[in-house]
């Protein structure tokens, strides 16, 4: 306590009015209950997930390919390792295709586009592309790659539909990266009188590789775990096929036509795959967030 | 070791290199020869070379503007920079100042919607002339920036290594030991090397906001610049990190000329030998400095200095 208390005067003046606290409070109790209301789903998921899918993990569940029985249940139904591969390979092939294109064309953008006309209409269509539905990237390939042609699926046709699925997400998050890099940099680099390509690859772009690695594989995890652009270009298979120039299984098409099936040991095996596809991705996703803990421009 | 200087400047920069070849000029201009000057001595301790070995290039603005857009930043400017000489710019804030330096090393063009009109000669040769190469320009007119800016993602070393790695062709980069030798030289020339010697492999950023600045006048340094510029170099700085900037300014101006734009007017005074007074995008009046403190030729000028307005 003070030596002198505060006047009543003093006090009325500055006391929370009992109508302001209570709005307070309530304000308080509905921002809470908008986050719970966020998270019960998320929990949930999290919790049916593991609860369903642990169940049909066990070593050969990633060992072996599954077998295509539906209807005995003396025989085995199978694992999803070429669900597991497909999937890698698909995205490997996707991201190879779409990363240097899409940090391409965002060095282009920050570096000489700027503001320019041309530069506004690219990212407007970038803009465009990322609305797009993920199905519609399937069904182009699908128009192009296997009725133009009259060839059959092929995992590398899935990579194409991923690849263009995940060109403006790279495109994006890297401009946006890459306009982080200190213009101070690029003019100290400059003024020693290097060539702009020189500044950009031995400057800017290293600046940035943290940022850049983080957006690269926030993009991949959202490749790796789409559906629509794969079911009528890369289909489905049973056996590990390390030629994408073939039928190439992954993981959301499998977890896509097991859950479909009246067979309870296959619809569980859509759970173990479901949660395996999960962990896959939240490991990308922590990956990215440690490195972009680390970069020097967050 | 010794800042190996050629003969002649055109052995650095090849005239391919200067000159863009589709140039609306007939005969080859070259980028003006560095007196001849005999071997220097090697570095063996403390700043800079011997006095007058290495001479530096006068640089000359005539009818200078500069543009950003619509507005006139810089109107009409004719000034001369004696080789060898430590020039300051002084004025109010959004005078020009900036914006005159950076058109010297041609860095104005590089802001979008800039542009620049009238003449600067490096020694007699005009840097605006459509056959000349910016690049080139800008390896002979090295610049200092306000905010220490060392790239972040290279240690010491690398950094004053930059300069050089940056702007050689791959093969012409020469052995690690020269590269080496090099930076040490550049290190030593900027008065860091015993500050750092120990830790050439630490990120740059890592040094003390003095220690990064002349990190960056090393930077600059190791490519050899017959200029330098600095855009109000030791505002980010404590005192005693001014002061030894201001020591190396003075052992610099032995082999470079040094063009220096300040807010500080004791600066001006303590490093210049000359000092130009600019307001509103205009040259009021340059002079030697003593002349520019103390007998000023025009009222504002006086006003100024004096500390009336600004």
């Amino acid at each position: 306590m003070s030596a002198r208390g505060a006047s009543a005067q003093q006090l009325a003046r500055f006391a929370v009015a009992p109508s302001r606290r209570r709005r307070d409070r309530l304000a308080r109790a509905g921002i809470l209950a908008a986050t719970a209301i966020a998270l019960i789903p998320l929990a949930l998921i999290i919790y049916y997930l593991l609860r369903k899918g642990l169940g049909s993990w066990s070593p050969s569940f990633f060992s072996s390919d599954p077998t295509g029985n539906t209807f005995f249940r003396s025989a085995s139904i199978g694992g999803i390792k070429s669900a597991i591969l497909g999937t890698i390979e698909i995205v490997a092939l996707a991201s190879a295709i779409s990363i240097p294109v899409g940090i391409g064309v965002a060095v282009w953008l920050v570096e000489y586009g700027k503001d320019g006309r041309l530069a506004s209409t690219v990212r407007f269509f970038i803009d465009v592309l990322t609305g797009v539905p993920s199905i519609v990237f399937g069904l182009f390939i699908y128009i192009v790659l296997i009725v133009g042609t009259g060839t059959s699926y092929a995992g590398y046709k899935g990579s194409f539909a991923l690849g263009l699925l995940m060109l403006p997400v790279v495109t994006r998050s890297a401009e946006v990266i890459l306009l982080l890099v200190p213009n101070g940099l690029r003019e100290a680099a400059l003024a020693l009188g290097a060539p702009r390509w020189r500044v950009i690859a031995r400057i800017v772009l290293p600046t940035a590789l943290a940022g850049l690695l983080t957006g690269v594989l926030l993009a991949v995890a959202r490749a790796a775990g789409e559906t629509a652009p794969l079911l009528f270009t890369a289909a489905s298979t049973l056996k590990t096929n390390l030629n994408l120039d073939q039928f190439t299984n992954s993981l959301p098409v499998q977890i896509y036509n097991d859950v479909t099936s009246p067979t309870t040991a296959v619809v569980n095996r859509a759970w173990g795959a479901a949660l395996t596809l999960v962990l896959m991705i939240g490991a990308l996703n922590v990956i990215a967030r440690l490195i972009a803990h680390r970069s020097r421009l967050s | 070791m010794s800042f190996e200087r050629p003969a002649a400047r055109v052995a650095d920069v090849e005239p391919d290199d200067l000159l863009n070849k589709r140039g609306p000029l007939g005969p080859p201009q070259s980028m003006p020869a560095r007196p001849q000057s005999p071997p220097t001595q090697p570095y063996a301790s403390g700043l800079g070379t011997p006095a007058g070995t290495e001479p530096g290039l006068s640089v000359t603005l005539r009818g200078l503007r500069a543009f950003y857009g619509a507005n006139e930043a810089v109107r009409g400017v004719d000034l001369e920079f004696n080789a060898n000489e430590v020039t300051a710019i002084i004025g109010p804030s959004g005078c020009g100042k900036s914006t005159m330096v950076r058109c010297i090393n041609r860095m104005h063009e590089e802001i979008p919607g800039a542009r620049a009109e009238g003449k600067v000669l490096l020694d007699e040769l005009d840097i605006y002339d459509g056959a000349v190469d910016v690049v080139a320009v800008r390896r002979a007119i090295g610049m200092v920036f306000q905010k220490p800016n060392p790239f972040p993602t290279m240690s010491v070393f690398d950094n004053v290594a930059a300069g050089l790695r940056l702007t050689m062709r791959g093969r012409s980069q020469g052995s690690k030991a020269e590269l080496r030798a090099k930076v040490e030289a550049a290190l030593r020339s900027a008065g860091l090397w015993d500050e750092v010697a120990d830790r050439l492999g630490e990120p740059g950023a890592g040094l003390s906001g003095g220690q990064q600045q002349r990190l960056c006048i090393a930077r600059s340094l190791a490519v050899n610049p017959e200029v330098i510029l600095m855009d109000e170099p030791c505002s980010a700085l404590d005192p005693i990190a001014t002061l030894k900037i201001e020591e190396l300014i003075d052992q610099l101006k032995r082999r470079v000329t040094i063009v220096i734009v300040t807010h500080n007017m004791q600066q001006a005074a303590r490093v210049a030998d000359r000092t130009a007074f600019m307001l509103d995008g205009r040259l009021i009046e340059v002079g030697a400095t003593q002349e520019i403190f103390t007998t000023p030729g025009d009222p504002r000028t006086e006003e100024y200095v004096t500390g009336k307005f600004g």
